[in-house]
């Protein structure tokens, strides 16, 4: 803030504080502007649920080809189910969400512990480093990702997918971990070891439950982000190691048919619930879903 | 918060939490980020490799006027998503944050389950809407059409005519920069809306009040107290829509056709069908250096910085 600013906004204060009441003013005019504002916020809502509500309904259209409405039907639903392509790639989804979840969300509070916990020489440099994945665009560490696997000459599949997937997901867990640790009350540890806890016994007693909430929300979110990610598995993948987005798109590029439709309904469906699971456990942990 | 670690274990456990993490980054994280900026002065391969010389080439060649065109079309989608995001998010967050504490988590909430499910079906969600034989066609020649035709038949005035020759044929959406602009809009609108919001949480009401007991209009007390108060959030969600929308891949893939490409396809293509990894590099290595500058004003911004990493940042 410019410092000519502030002043004019003390000045303000100083005169409004003279001033004291305030005269209702310009009523009819800010209430037809409060509509206007409210008619908009309204529109925005719309704007960002009308395609998902129209994706969900048209995954019931009984119709093949036309986007007419031709009466509600299940059978898009039940062709996924007896669909080998996208069981396998649902399998190849969960093993890699799962083992990415599991070594991302382990690495990643034991970062946050020790970037909460310690000052050291170069930390700046490695809280910089610690964020980049977050910020830097997917098809950058995309690239950057499949020239380093091809280059080292390892076999893209899912073992590269894996690996891509936890470079981005330690960055993430260590963000809604420390977020939590930042309220974390260290007289608890040093009573802990008052009480003759040695260090191991501090962490799995004291430290680790009192952070479980950002823990297990830190790994939800890696989860989500694994299912979800498209870009970076695409130019990681190899031959049989299709996920399920990387199924969905092959599909659309065959053409729009209901089954992507259902089959991407379920996607957003198991996906809000994951968020909403992870917004409950951070609200739990007292910060509020302020998302502040 | 944090101590200097003055014994010898401290050091040891220190090592132990972050020394994973930190080989794990440098080894898949920072290797192939330098890997990139190397190879981007390289040369291809006859067979596609890379031939490890120093030149500029690429860079170059990146100057040439097919790149340069592309170049262009993509920072003119990226600043009108942005622009667009802007105009609809800046009110959207003044909503949400005049409402009363009990409604704003509920909209906050609302606001960001679509942002957290999969991109990829979101933006497919906007094929079906936007394509020739797509939900908004059907509305446009079907029920839009009819109605003006009746309305032709009951009053017969000229000025329908018009009207009854736009909505005979599909209004082409899909395949254009608007269909990219729409898509990427929609993508990115929760990371305008957040930051604005934040901004507009803190706001001071009373110097608004203040202000138009000074005579300001509603018009000046906006430009003058409302906006300046919450640039930094306008700056912040700003950063956060331009970045991802330059590096856009997806939308313009699916939405933009074979026509409408932008420069995360022109990288794609080097890639997975030319082979030409040197070029590629360079101009992901360009891409990288814009959005390198973009967070750096980002957070030397900071106010707005935690509202967002938190929850919103990708």
């Amino acid at each position: 803030m410019q410092p000519t600013r502030t002043r004019a906004i003390e000045k303000i204060k100083a005169m409004k504080a003279v001033k004291g009441t305030r005269r209702p003013r310009r009523r009819r005019r800010g209430r037809w502007l409060s509509r206007l504002l409210s008619l908009h916020g309204l529109l925005g809502y719309i704007f960002l649920y009308l395609p998902i509500v129209i994706l969900v309904v048209f995954s019931f259209n009984a119709s093949r080809h036309a986007v007419a409405w031709r009466g509600f039907t299940l059978d898009w639903y039940a062709a996924l189910f007896t669909n080998k392509q996208v069981g396998a790639a649902l399998v190849n989804s969960l093993i890699v969400a799962a083992t990415s979840t599991a070594v991302s969300t382990i690495l990643g509070t034991m970062v946050a512990l020790g970037m909460e916990r310690y000052e050291f020489p170069g930390k700046l440099p490695f809280d910089a480093l610690l964020y980049l994945p977050i910020v830097i665009p997917d098809i950058a560490m995309a690239v950057m990702l499949l020239l380093f696997f091809v280059l080292s000459r390892m076999g893209l599949g899912l073992m590269t997918i894996v690996i891509s997937h936890i470079a981005f997901n330690i960055s993430f867990v260590a963000v809604v971990v420390r977020a939590r640790l930042a309220f974390f009350d260290v007289s608890l540890e040093e009573a802990a070891q008052d009480l003759y806890a040695d260090e191991w016994q501090t962490l799995r007693r004291v430290t680790l439950p009192l952070i479980m909430p950002g823990v297990l929300a830190g790994g939800l979110l890696a989860f989500t982000l694994s299912i979800d990610d498209f870009v970076i598995t695409f130019f990681t993948a190899g031959p049989g190691s299709t996920t399920l987005p990387l199924r969905i798109y092959g599909m659309v590029k065959l053409g729009v048919t209901p089954e992507i439709n259902a089959l991407s309904s379920m996607m957003l469906l198991a996906s809000m619930v994951l968020v909403l699971l992870s917004l409950v456990l951070r609200k739990g942990g007292g910060e509020g879903i302020e998302l502040a | 918060m944090g101590k200097r670690p003055a014994s010898r274990r401290a050091i040891v456990r220190l090592l132990v939490l972050i020394g994973p993490s930190l080989l794990y980054l440098l080894t898949f994280f920072l290797f192939p980020l330098l890997l990139v900026f190397a190879i981007s002065f390289g040369e291809r391969g006859t067979y596609g490799g890379v031939r490890w010389v120093l030149n500029l080439q690429n860079y170059v060649r990146f100057f040439d006027p097919l790149s340069l065109r592309i170049f262009g079309r993509t920072l003119y989608i990226a600043l009108a998503t942005t622009i667009i995001c802007l105009v609809i998010g800046y009110p959207l967050a003044y909503f949400i944050g005049t409402r009363s504490p009990r409604w704003r988590n509920g909209l906050l909430l609302l606001l960001m389950i679509p942002f957290w499910t999969n991109f990829l079906v979101r933006t497919y969600a906007w094929l079906l809407l936007l394509r020739d034989a797509g939900v908004i066609n059907l509305v446009w020649t079907g029920a839009l059409h009819n109605l003006v035709s009746a309305l032709a038949a009951a009053v017969p005035i000229p000025l329908w005519q018009p009207l009854l020759q736009a909505t005979a044929s599909p209004i082409r959406i899909y395949g254009t920069d608007s269909a990219i602009i729409i898509g990427l809009v929609y993508g990115w609108l929760p990371q305008m809306v957040l930051p604005c919001y934040a901004a507009t949480e803190r706001l001071d009401f009373s110097l608004v009040e203040a202000a138009q007991d000074l005579y300001a209009n509603r018009f000046k007390s906006f430009t003058r107290v409302i906006l300046p108060l919450t640039m930094p959030g306008v700056v912040a969600g700003s950063i956060l829509v331009f970045i991802p929308s330059l590096g856009a891949y997806i939308t313009p893939d699916l939405l933009g056709g074979a026509k409408s490409i932008m420069i995360g396809n022109v990288i794609y293509s080097q890639f997975m069908s030319a082979r030409d990894y040197p070029f590629g590099s360079a101009v992901s290595f360009l891409l990288m250096a814009v959005m390198l500058i973009g967070t750096l004003i980002y957070f030397r911004l900071g106010t707005a910085r935690t509202h967002v990493t938190d929850e919103g940042g990708i």
